[in-house]
């Protein structure tokens, strides 16, 4: 078996999600080719090699649209001799994915959240109905798509640095289909899909005057701050902060939800985390039955101590 | 301008989620079925496009015949007429070809979807659309305006958002701030009766998938409740230990 896995970065550093993916295809079994499009430093691909990757093939550009990523990848996939290939869980992660699979034949299988079960067949634990269930998906092609969620392997860390190779591919100008024409970089130091600790607060904040002390206790705690769908409706914050099922779905190690009823469409933003904080003035507030841990009271109060406290450790 | 918008019949949002015979098969007794949340974002962006801009809207699903009240309500959002491919959804594949081959007849100038449908968050049949037709497929689409030929959006990405630009046809998948919901009125649920909803037969294709059993996630254990600040963040050090 030959696992091609595409590899995101930002700012010249690999996403922790990417690294996850490769440790997940090794855990496979079968030889493991990282792919990374567009620009990132050379010794920075090579460290792939000790999450388990044998080969970095890079393909220079800028990969704005799906099509030219997906035929990009594709490509590679047919020069390795691929048979599998596996994207870590992000913004056009399933897009890149859903145009390989058509490509490729290939069946596909989004939000995965363990290793396959390849005892009778090939079968894997998908995510469904926004985290409120999972179904045990069989994929029959012989090509094989997977999108991972985020925590579902440690990453392995005992490998040796891998060759980086540039890969050739054709990709014709026809895929070169959108012109972007700017971008925009979210508030805050943290990034919300990638933090390893998220302070969210809601409609209990009162006013958007409020949120200082939100960004003081985030900043503490070198964490990434979100909030429910009203704050983002009334524009109290933007609405790249808002967390939920029709909004980003996150996956840190500690969610601290600051007066937030917890609402079934917020929890299911939430629930892949690890730990779960609540803090709310109302003790029957349905987000306590979905919390680890809890404090009664008034966020007023509680997070202006909670950041001295986190301060002074 | 013609406007195809692909709509999904999934269960309520505030639905609680349980398997039946022997966690094979979704249980939906009970259960209130919706447009996609997504998908209204798509609808609704598409009846404002009619008003600012003149179009036609078709709305799809593929779908059963319980999936038509869904589709009726789309239609009194301001859809002009409707077409139901009478099959199971049976996975992502299947469903983006059988889209593709009713878009190919309908020569639309833009397609529009949800980022994802809410049952399965596949968030690929767009994408496998826009491949099988061969144009682009743009996903998360949170603002869309349409000049002349062009259409002029912003989409999610990776730590905030991108402006660009791309000519028709293409596949859109909608996320907010794109539109907001429209909540159908007394006229658009008359009206909405005598529109048109086509049924047409699914051209055969395999699935490449096929879903097997069901599970439920563990339940939590229960919280742990502090009485103060220090004793929240004793538990969160010494228990949690993520301090
Ligand atoms: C189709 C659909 C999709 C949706 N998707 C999402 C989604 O993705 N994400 C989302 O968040 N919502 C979503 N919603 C909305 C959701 O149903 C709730 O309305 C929303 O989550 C409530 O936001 P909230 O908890 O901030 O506000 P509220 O429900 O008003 O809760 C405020 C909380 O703050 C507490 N509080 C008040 N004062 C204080 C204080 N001083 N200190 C501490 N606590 C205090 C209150 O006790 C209360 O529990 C969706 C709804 C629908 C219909
Ligand atoms: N059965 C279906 N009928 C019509 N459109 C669908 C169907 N399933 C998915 N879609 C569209 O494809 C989008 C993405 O779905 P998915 O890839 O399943 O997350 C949805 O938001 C819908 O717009």
């Amino acid at each position: 078996m030959s696992i091609v896995v595409v590899i995101d970065s930002a700012d010249g550093t690999i996403k922790k999600g990417s690294r996850e993916a490769v440790s997940y295809a090794t855990q496979m079994g079968g030889d493991v080719i990282a792919l990374a499009l567009g620009d990132a430093p050379e010794n920075e691909l090579a460290s792939l090699g000790k999450n388990g990757a044998s080969k970095v093939i890079t393909v220079a550009g800028e990969f704005h649209s799906i099509q030219e990523a997906a035929t990009a990848v594709a490509e590679v996939m047919n020069n390795v001799g691929a048979d599998t290939l596996v994207l870590a869980q992000s913004a056009k992660a399933s897009a890149i994915g859903g145009r390989v699979a058509v490509k490729q034949g290939a069946s596909m299988a989004s939000n995965v959240v363990a290793l396959p079960d390849t005892a009778n067949g090939f079968s894997v634990k998908t995510s469904i109905f926004s985290g409120k269930a999972f179904a045990n998906v069989s994929l029959s092609k012989e090509k094989k798509i997977l999108v991972v969620s985020k925590n579902v392997v440690d990453i392995k860390e005992d490998g040796g640095d891998a060759v980086v190779e540039a890969g050739s591919v054709n990709i014709p100008d026809a895929d070169k289909n959108i012109t972007v024409t700017g971008q925009e970089k979210a508030s805050g130091d943290v990034l919300l899909t990638d933090a390893d600790i998220v302070v969210s607060a809601g409609r209990g904040l009162k006013g958007p005057e409020n949120w200082g002390m939100i960004e003081d206790l985030a900043k503490a705690l070198g964490a990434a701050t979100g909030c429910s769908k009203p704050v983002s409706d009334m524009d109290w914050r933007p609405h790249s902060e808002h967390v939920g099922q029709t909004g980003i779905k996150v996956a840190p190690t500690l969610y601290i939800a600051i007066g937030i009823s917890g609402a079934i469409q917020h929890l299911a933003g939430v629930n892949s985390s690890k730990h779960i904080v609540v803090i709310n003035t109302d003790e029957e507030a349905l987000f306590f039955k979905a919390a680890d841990y809890g404090i009664v009271g008034d966020a007023f109060e509680i997070i202006p101590q909670l950041t001295e406290a986190i301060k002074a450790l | 301008m013609k406007i195809l918008v692909c709509i999904t019949h999934v269960p309520d949002t505030t639905s609680k989620i349980s398997f039946t015979e022997g966690d094979t098969k979704f249980d939906s007794t009970g259960v209130q079925y919706i447009i996609g949340p997504y998908d209204d974002y798509a609808i609704a962006r598409a009846v404002e496009l009619k008003e600012s801009n003149g179009a036609a809207i078709t709305v799809l699903n593929v779908g059963g015949v319980e999936t038509e009240p869904t589709i009726r309500k789309a239609l009194a959002i301001g859809a002009d007429e409707a077409i139901r491919v009478n099959a199971a959804p049976a996975d992502s594949l299947f469903v983006a070809q059988q889209i593709a081959h009713v878009a190919k007849d309908g020569s639309y100038d833009l397609i529009l979807m949800g980022r994802e449908s809410i049952d399965y968050n596949g968030g690929q049949v767009h994408a496998m659309v826009g491949e099988i037709l061969g144009i682009p497929s743009i996903s998360p689409v949170m603002k869309l305006e349409i000049e002349g030929s062009k259409a002029i959006m912003s989409r999610e990405i990776e730590g905030g958002k991108e402006f660009l630009e791309a000519e028709l046809p293409f596949v859109a998948g909608c996320q907010e701030p794109i539109a907001e919901w429209k909540i159908p009125n007394m006229r658009g649920i008359m009206t909405a009766r005598t529109k048109p909803l086509n049924v047409v037969e699914p051209v055969s294709e395999d699935a490449a998938v096929t879903y097997g059993t069901y599970e439920m996630p563990a339940p939590k254990s229960g919280v742990k409740m502090a009485s103060s600040v220090d004793e929240l963040v004793d538990l969160l050090k010494n228990d949690a230990k993520v301090l």
